[in-house]
């Protein structure tokens, strides 16, 4: 009997509990706070890829106006790609003054919550959302493509460099052009052998064109393929254990990693997420939220720029690197970013 | 105590696996430093905090409660169907292909569309379900590797003739959609959607096929003991390929909850999506039985949207809601734990 009242009471007590929590609310945050809230993909924070970028960026952004972590600025991470609208739509009505959603992957809930929350503000990376209250966040890769053809085009020993892309788009043709510029620029000579993989996570695929790349005499790869980028540290890897030295030439983010042991990473062409989260938090609390708009993140903002990993860089190619970066900030030098200001870009190097 | 076994011991085990998995989940919080108070307050808040969570949580649930309907079917007839995961990836995958191929008035698309999604899954049920009857492979091994051809033969084929920008499929037309204005407009823009009322049809049917048809009555004799059956002029082969029929189908129709419902195109996915495995804890925890399991399936959606809202408000990471879900699991499967506990604590400590 005295055992069973034991569990009548534990049983009320656990109920009790939960009642009252239901009805306590912890939301009482500081209204005049500029509170600021991004969305993972299913990569999460520690992805060492665009999810971490933006969350550095805005703990940055969260330690210079004194803000506090977890309730002033904080993240939410989804287990799935149905969390994306429900996180978003959240924080949304959370009242957090500005969402971020991370990837084009989520291009369909930001246009969905967008529009189902007109006063909310929101912004994407990397990708256009035409929506009065998003502002979409991209990157001028054609300029940090440039940097890193500077450093092919001066390094390469036997003239001969490769690009692989994952699929053919505007986007990826940003990177090509502003490589094949930037090789171009430092060396005329140069022959640069273009190739699209036509898929983005096939990295059997980068390892038969590296392989083909290498094989034809290629001795620097730049890749602007995500997954199958990998495929070409591999071959990379393979023929440094072979005892012949060729490089990779990493994109997004910082890829020093993938060429260890052998260290066959060149340089990067990183896109600094964390920059552009920090300048549009700021203008956003200042009262300049661009909504609507497409912010490009360029040199002059340095979101683009080569690898803090420098040390296979050599010191001819980091002086033109700086050089030119001036040359780019200054209005001097324009980056193409299609086919046809390439050609332009040709013509103007031959006179 | 007779009747203690009888009557209210399935029911018993998973209330109390539940109660003990919060219990630990709240202890494992307050070791990590957490507030398991305000944590499950905001559980509680994010699963019937306003009518948009609920929603949220409805829609969480649907393709759950078939999944697990899924695993009991094939549970009934003595089958362990771990495939479900890959027959709902095909069933999303055709749905969603009739979805956008076809044009018809939405009484003929929606159904159609519908029926699409649980044929393919049937024909990936049928395949170890053959394979058992006709060569004993066990149905464990042939169903987990029909999982990974169900994850890479769906994103092949997206990639290869579905894609469009963002790694995904167009989307499906309005006429085979289940999403309702209505829907979402009552529960304040969530994506709640009519697969409920499928999902529910479903529940009545394997109800019905099981305990009303002499072939439910064959599929259960089989399930009870195959050499008894046999004996009995049972046709244990036949029976085992229906039941894998019936199970991957209702698996397929789970797939097309997330088609034609919840996302309404189909992305291509790097890792399973969970609602498979999920279905098997579903299917535990609802004592293979048609109510048991859809009160279930809300349990573990309410579980999974809640999490969201626990690490919004609470700062709690959304692993943890997965840990208490593997405790609740835990103590189902031990029922016998389960079963000493309750002697304990109502017969005076006596076993």
């Amino acid at each position: 009997m005295k055992k069973r009242t034991g569990v009548m009471l534990s049983l009320a007590l656990a109920a009790g509990t939960l009642l009252t929590a239901c009805g306590k609310d912890d939301k009482a945050a500081d209204d005049k706070k500029f509170k600021v809230a991004m969305v993972t993909d299913t990569g999460g924070v520690d992805d060492k890829s665009f999810n971490q970028s933006a969350w550095e960026g805005l703990q940055k952004f969260g330690a210079d106006n004194k803000l506090k972590s977890g309730s002033d600025f904080k993240y939410l991470q989804s287990n799935s790609p149905s969390d994306y609208a429900p996180n978003l739509n959240k924080l949304v009505r959370d009242k957090y003054d500005i969402v971020y959603g991370i990837g084009f992957l989520m291009e369909n809930d930001i246009k969905k919550v967008a529009d189902q929350q007109p006063k909310g503000k929101l912004a994407i990376v990397d990708t256009v959302v035409d929506k009065k209250n998003v502002a979409s966040i991209v990157f001028k890769e054609n300029e940090g493509s440039f940097l890193v053809g500077l450093i092919a085009g001066m390094q390469t020993k036997s003239n001969k460099v490769g690009f692989v892309g994952g699929v053919e788009s505007p986007l990826i043709k940003k990177f090509e052009n502003g490589f094949k510029a930037g090789v171009k620029m430092a060396n005329p000579k140069a022959e640069i052998m273009i190739q699209y993989a036509g898929d983005f996570n096939k990295a059997e695929k980068g390892l038969a064109i590296a392989n083909t790349f290498y094989g034809k005499g290629a001795d620097i790869i730049y890749h602007a393929a995500g997954g199958t980028g990998k495929g070409i540290f591999t071959e990379a890897k393979n023929r440094a254990k072979n005892g012949k030295k060729v490089w990779v030439i990493g994109v997004d983010r910082d890829q020093f990693e993938e060429g260890q042991p052998q260290g066959v990473t060149l340089t990067s062409m990183v896109k600094r997420v964390d920059i552009a989260v920090q300048q549009v938090s700021k203008d956003t609390k200042e009262g300049h939220f661009p909504g609507g708009k497409v912010v490009e993140f360029g040199l002059d903002k340095d979101a683009v720029s080569i690898a803090p990993h420098k040390e296979n860089v050599s010191k001819d190619a980091l002086a033109k690197v700086d050089e030119f970066k001036k040359k780019i900030k200054d209005g001097e030098l324009k980056v193409p970013k299609d086919d046809k200001e390439y050609e332009e870009f040709l013509k103007t190097l031959k006179k | 105590m007779k009747m203690m076994k009888g009557r209210f011991f399935p029911i018993l085990v998973p209330v109390f696996s539940v109660i003990l998995g919060l219990i630990i989940g709240a202890i494992i919080m307050l070791v990590s430093g957490y507030d398991p108070i305000a944590a499950y307050g905001a559980l509680v808040t994010g699963v019937f905090g306003d009518s948009y969570n609920l929603g949220e949580t409805v829609r969480t649930a649907t393709p759950l409660i078939l999944s697990g309907l899924a695993v009991a079917f094939a549970f009934r007839t003595g089958l362990f169907n771990i495939g479900v995961e890959g027959q709902v990836l095909v069933g999303w995958l055709a749905s969603v292909y009739v979805g956008i191929s076809l044009d018809a008035p939405m009484v003929i698309h929606l159904p159609l569309a519908i029926l699409a999604g649980a044929l393919a899954g049937a024909i990936w049920g049928v395949i170890p379900g053959l394979l058992k009857a006709k060569f004993k492979v066990h149905e464990v091994i042939t169903t987990i590797m029909m999982n990974y051809i169900a994850l890479y033969g769906t994103n092949g084929i997206i990639r290869a003739y579905l894609l469009q920008p963002g790694e995904r499929t167009k989307d499906i037309k309005s006429s085979a959609s289940l999403g309702s204005a209505f829907l979402g407009e009552l529960t304040e823009g969530s994506r709640m959607h009519y697969g409920l009322i499928v999902a529910i049809i479903v529940a009545v049917i394997m109800w019905f096929i099981l305990w009303k048809t002499t072939t439910g009555y064959e599929l259960r004799a089989v399930g009870f003991n195959q050499h008894a059956s046999q004996y009995a002029g049972i046709n244990v082969s036949k029976n085992i390929i229906l039941a894998m029929a019936i199970s991957g189908a209702f698996a397929g129709v789970a797939g097309t909850m997330e088609g034609l419902g919840t996302f309404q195109y189909m992305s291509i996915n790097n890792a399973f999506t969970g609602v498979g495995f999920d279905g098997i804890a579903v299917s535990l925890l609802g004592a293979n039985g048609s109510i048991g399991i859809i009160v279930a399936a809300f349990l573990f959606g309410g579980l999974k949207q809640g999490a969201l809202e626990m690490s919004s408000a609470a700062g709690v990471p959304t692993e943890l809601v997965g840990i208490i879900i593997a405790l609740i699991i835990f103590f189902v499967a031990c029922s016998y734990l389960v079963h000493w506990l309750t002697n304990r604590f109502t017969k005076g400590g006596k076993l």
